[in-house]
């Protein structure tokens, strides 16, 4: 770990003050994942700001009636809320498929949709890897790549995004509430805000540097049938090899996403309009394109499986 | 003491202490963080400095240039290692590769610098500003790429490369009922939750090492051997263990490298290998490539067995002993077996729990429920048909006791095996397709010289001293109940002190061979102990009777405090073997059952049901032979679901080198495991009557799981693990 500098501000705008004090400068939260790229020097800023001392740590009620969470709120509490249970079930179910209590205990919802790829090429810095450093091309690539991404990966990267949380945002809908270092704030949808790998893999979202995520919010419930499907090599406190999260209606309308498939929650708007045919044909939308890797074949197979075991699960 | 001929009555068939299930005397100390790890020796070395190795980043070739400067000119650095000023190394006798190497790399994370600082902080910071230069070459990284090129390995601790009895190529090819597959096992990792780990010390030119090392006396020796000092000069102390599995056996470069940079600093100096070093830098267990022929007559007689297995390690390596137990588990006239070793140039391999027949298992075991299958007889009727009470490349050899067909009864009926249909793919639980498996366990009961010394005290207290290691096995126990039954006092009188070279050389922790032998040669120093006692009082020491902290004879009864008086008494002694594990065989036995669901839809597979059977001679403490035994369990689950070193089969490294990536049972992974020991005593094992059962615990569980798989699904496969992408092709349509 490199020597770094740390503040613990109180308001937003201490903290807003704080990144145009230091380019290169990296929000602190839950510190579950930050803190094991930095011992590994995977991630070295120079200094940390502390976020936890902001507040952004209540669920509330909307105006619009759906649920502000604030960036702070620790993953076992979103999951345990009784609304979220209620109304957004797929998100209780997502974040309690992911990591361990401990863990969840610490993880903070912004820290959860910032955490970075779980690629071992990315973790071990004598590998070449050009999301960690880019230009030096693409360990996985060629090497070991059972867990990578199927959909939308590039020539220069195939790691997936290893949030459960995330993928049950983004079949959510959820919005990303932002606060910029010049104090503006901004709201970003979740289907605009992760990148897909590109050239450019080290660029993972649409924030730009030092922005502030102050909450994410969820719209008025969409009611129906919530699943969270999680397929893994373990029974607990592994990552998800492919995830589904699903919400159906009564009339078979609904949404699905998939997560450990792509750099970002994957989700196909036209392939949900297939729902009501079934499973295969919403699987063959959302599957177009997919390019597996020499060992993760698999998971294109593993995708219509769990979808439609999922499906099965939300009907009744 | 000599033990060569069969055990006869004595003092621990008393059983007042020995047999009984005894909580660990070490216990209370771990849950309270006062027994302390190899890292934690703060009293004893409070000026310890940190050193943190640097891995080398290839696999084959050399280093072409070292830039030492900016890291020497980094904060609190006081000292960097590296081949270049270490002066001249020697090589452990138990080691392959140099455990610090350069110019020439022999394996990825092969150890090439240690950089050495005030703070671990600092020492971390700092190994990232070393600036090393490689010419790679090309390696070698693929077993089955280089199977074919393999040679018949030197004779080691697993016998000779091949045996042969009989024709066996005439028998199987005249054989009615054939069988004839292949089966491979990864490469696995020991992943002890501790790693690796060293404080050393200097005085002059003596060194003291606190480390965490299974075999105190190997690894002394090695250290002595690779720094070029007498043995006499180097004193390790390893009191605690937080897990080994073979990971731990000899000298590794953070007890090596502690002792370098302690001498390069003039300072102690404490090392821990960080995780990912625990699987590229230290061994593992090597892959396999295994075929298994059978021939049999059409009733089930195995009339031809065949084994051939391949594995690989750097030069001048050593095979996984893959064959072993099938040279002596079945009957069949008509017999071979072969093992083939390659150059492979990934990190070293070599011994991890039940090295040889942990995966040798792996494969027969499934061979023999296919081969069940296809004679239309049931799996444990078909064991039992060709069991054996003799080794059958050595008739003339029988076993000392074999009670695996009571071991297969036994569980079959805790197990509810009769209400089992045979058919596979017959049974679901809502999603869950629902099957069962059986295999046999055995694991090798190997005698070792051991020795201790005993001291007693004018207060009566019992004080055992021997350089025996507790990996979390439950040594320190069973040698205070071994103790405590000789002398006859309460377990609360007996104080055990492991692990330090300055107590008598034991047989160490390995192979299973720790428990009988360890407290084989407590029983031998407390009958020398005895003999002190009655010879001091002028008793006759043969009628003498030990008990309630008294020593009795001639109608006179001493308090054993006022016997030692205040000068005490000690003694010392070994036990060591003649040839009775030559005239017979020394073995253990088993049979796992395993229940196992697999999700229709996904293909994971979760276990719903463990049940072993264990033969294995006396059970010293039952508490901690079971614990030994679903730990084992534990393992025998990773070894089937999902644990295996992924090999960069290019770069030439295990690329899931940290416990996120290499995944391990977690308790949900774990089901109710049931532990069945059968009654049973073997008087040509050593006066304890005991043998092992922290490997025989692993021995068959993963082909239990494969055969439950299969049962299952109707789907076989023959390459571990058995993950869920394995079965996806196989299984029923989601409806
Ligand atoms: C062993 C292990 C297993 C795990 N298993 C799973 C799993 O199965 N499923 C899963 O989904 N996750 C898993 N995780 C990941 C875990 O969910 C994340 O580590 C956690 O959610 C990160 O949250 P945090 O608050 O600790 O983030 P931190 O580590 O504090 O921060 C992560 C990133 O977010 C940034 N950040 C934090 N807060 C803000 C903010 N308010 N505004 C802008 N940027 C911010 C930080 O700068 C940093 O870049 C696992 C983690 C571990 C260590
Ligand atoms: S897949 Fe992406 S993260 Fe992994 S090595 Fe390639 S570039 Fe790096």
């Amino acid at each position: 770990m490199k020597p770094f500098t740390y503040e613990k501000p109180r308001t937003p705008a201490e903290a807003a003050a704080a990144t145009a004090r230091h380019p290169g400068a990296k929000f602190i939260a839950g510190g579950t994942n930050l803190l094991d790229l930095m011992k590994l020097e995977i991630e070295a800023p120079g200094h940390l700001i502390d976020v936890n001392g902001l507040g952004f740590d209540q669920i509330e009620a909307t105006p619009e009636g759906g649920l502000g969470i604030g960036a702070l709120v620790r993953n076992t509490d979103l999951a345990a809320d009784e609304r979220v249970r209620r109304d957004y079930a797929v998100l209780s179910r997502a974040l309690l498929a992911g990591a361990s209590g401990q863990l969840r205990n610490a993880a903070t919802t912004a820290g959860n949709l910032l955490q970075r790829t779980r690629c071992p090429y990315f973790y071990d810095t004598n590998q070449p890897c050009n999301k960690r450093q880019p230009g030096t091309g693409c360990g996985a690539i060629g090497g070991v790549n059972r867990q990578h991404a199927i959909l939308g990966s590039s020539t220069a990267c195939i790691a997936t995004h290893p949030s459960d949380m995330a993928v049950a945002m983004r079949v959510l809908d959820a919005t990303i509430q932002t606060v910029r270092a010049d104090g503006a704030t901004r709201r970003i949808p979740i289907a605009d805000f992760y990148r897909l790998p590109g050239d450019t893999p080290n660029v993972e979202n649409t924030l730009q540097p030092g922005e502030l995520i102050t909450h994410v919010t969820l719209p008025k419930p969409v009611g129906g049938a919530h699943v969270y499907y999680k397929v893994r090599d373990r029974s607990s406190y592994a990552f998800a090899l492919v995830s589904v999260a699903a919400i159906v209606q009564r009339d078979g309308t609904g949404r699905v996403a998939l997560g450990g498939v792509a750099h970002m929650p994957w989700r196909i708007e036209a392939a949900e309009a297939e729902l009501p045919q079934g499973a295969k044909a919403v699987a063959t939308k959302l599957l177009a394109g997919a390019k597996p890797t020499e060992h993760n074949a698999f998971k294109v197979p593993l995708v219509e499986r769990t979808l439609a075991a999922a499906l099965l699960e939300a009907k009744g | 003491m000599k033990f060569d001929t069969p055990a006869t009555t004595n003092p621990i068939d008393q059983l007042k202490v020995i047999g009984k299930p005894t909580d660990r005397i070490d216990g209370p100390h771990k849950t309270t963080g006062t027994a302390r790890y190899a890292y934690e020796h703060h009293e004893e070395v409070p000026n310890a400095v940190y050193g943190h190795v640097i891995g080398a980043a290839i696999a084959k070739g050399r280093i072409a240039s070292i830039d030492l400067s900016a890291a020497k000119a980094a904060p609190g650095v006081l000292g960097i290692v590296t081949a270049e000023n270490a002066g001249k190394l020697g090589k452990g006798e138990f080691n392959t590769a140099k455990l610090l190497g350069g110019p020439a790399i022999d394996h990825y994370h092969q150890a090439i610098a240690l950089v050495v600082a005030q703070t671990f902080e600092q020492a971390v910071a700092a190994a990232q500003l070393v600036r090393v230069k490689y010419e790679r070459s090309e390696g070698k990284f693929d077993l089955a790429a280089v199977k074919d090129t393999g040679v018949k390995p030197k004779p080691g601790l697993g016998g000779a490369s091949d045996t042969a009895v009989g024709d066996f190529a005439g028998a199987f090819a005249a054989a009615p009922m054939q069988f004839d597959a292949t089966y491979t096992t990864p490469d696995q990792s020991h992943a002890m939750i501790e790693p690796h780990a060293s404080i050393a010390k200097w005085e002059g030119d003596k060194l003291t090492v606190w480390t965490s090392n299974q075999m105190i006396a190997w690894s002394v020796g090695d250290l002595a051997k690779t720094l070029g000092i007498p043995k006499e000069n180097v004193r390790l102390i390893s009191p605690y263990i937080g897990g080994g599995f073979g990971g731990k056996l000899f000298l590794r470069a953070d007890a090596l490298l502690a002792a370098l940079g302690a001498r390069a600093v003039r300072r102690p100096v404490k090392v821990a290998l960080h995780r990912p070093l625990v699987t590229n830098n230290t061994t593992h267990r090597p892959a396999t490539i295994q075929r298994i022929r059978f021939g049999a007559t059409k009733d089930g007689k195995l009339t031809a067995i065949g084994h051939e297995s391949w594995s690989g390690d750097l030069p001048e390596g050593a095979p996984e002993t893959a064959v072993g137990q099938t040279r002596l588990l079945y009957a069949g006239a008509n017999r071979m077996t072969a093992m083939r070793l390659a150059v492979l140039d990934l990190p070293e391999g070599n011994a991890m729990r039940a090295p040889g027949e942990a995966p040798g298992l792996m494969a027969l075991e499934i061979a023999m429920d296919e081969m069940a299958e296809k004679l239309g007889l049931d799996p444990i009727k078909f064991r039992i048909l060709n069991d054996t009470q003799v080794d059958p490349e050595k008739p003339e050899r029988p076993f000392s006791q074999r009670n695996l067909t009571e071991c297969l009864r036994t569980g079959a009926e805790k197990f509810g095996w009769k209400q089992r249909n045979p058919k596979p793919a017959q049974t679901r639980d809502g999603r869950w397709m629902i099957g069962t498996g059986v295999a046999a366990a055995f694991r090798n009961s190997l005698s070792m010289k051991s020795a201790a010394r005993v001291r007693l005290d004018n207060r009566g207290m019992v004080t055992v001293e021997t350089d025996m290691t507790d990996i979390g096995t439950g040594s320190y126990t069973i040698i205070a109940q071994t103790a405590a039954e000789m002398m006859g006092v309460p377990l609360a009188q007996v104080v055990v002190k492991l692990g330090d070279s300055q107590f008598p050389v034991s047989c160490g922790s390995g192979g299973q061979w720790g428990a009988h032998n360890s407290t084989g040669g407590v029983f031998a120093a407390c009958t020398k102990l005895r003999e002190a006692v009655a010879k001091k009082l002028g008793l006759d020491a043969k009628t003498a009777v030990f008990a309630d902290g008294h020593v009795s004879a001639g109608g006179r009864s001493v308090p054993l405090g006022q016997a030692a008086g205040p000068a005490g008494l000690v003694a010392e002694d070994a036990i060591e073997y003649g040839d009775l594990d030559k005239k017979s065989q020394l073995s253990t036995f088993g049979a796992h059952f395993v229940e196992v669901g697999v999700n229709a839809a996904t293909g994971e597979t979760r276990i719903r049901r463990m049940l072993a059977v264990c033969a294995a001679g006396r059970i010293l403490n039952p508490k901690s032979a079971r614990s030994q035994v679903i730990g084992a369990m534990t393992m025998g689950a990773g070894a089937a679901l999902m644990e295996e070193l992924a090999v960069d089969k290019r770069a030439g490294f295990f690329v899931n080198h940290d416990l996120a990536g290499y995944e391990v049972p977690v308790h949900a992974d774990i089901p109710h495991q049931e532990v069945i020991f059968l009654d049973e005593t073997d008087p040509m094992s050593s006066p304890m009557k005991a043998k092992g059962v922290g490997e025989l615990g692993i021995c068959g569980v993963a082909a239990a799981v494969a055969n439950a798989i299969y049962h299952a699904t109707g789907a076989r496969v023959r390459d571990y693990p058995i993950t869920l992408d394995k079965l996806l092709g196989h299984l029923p349509p989601v409806a």
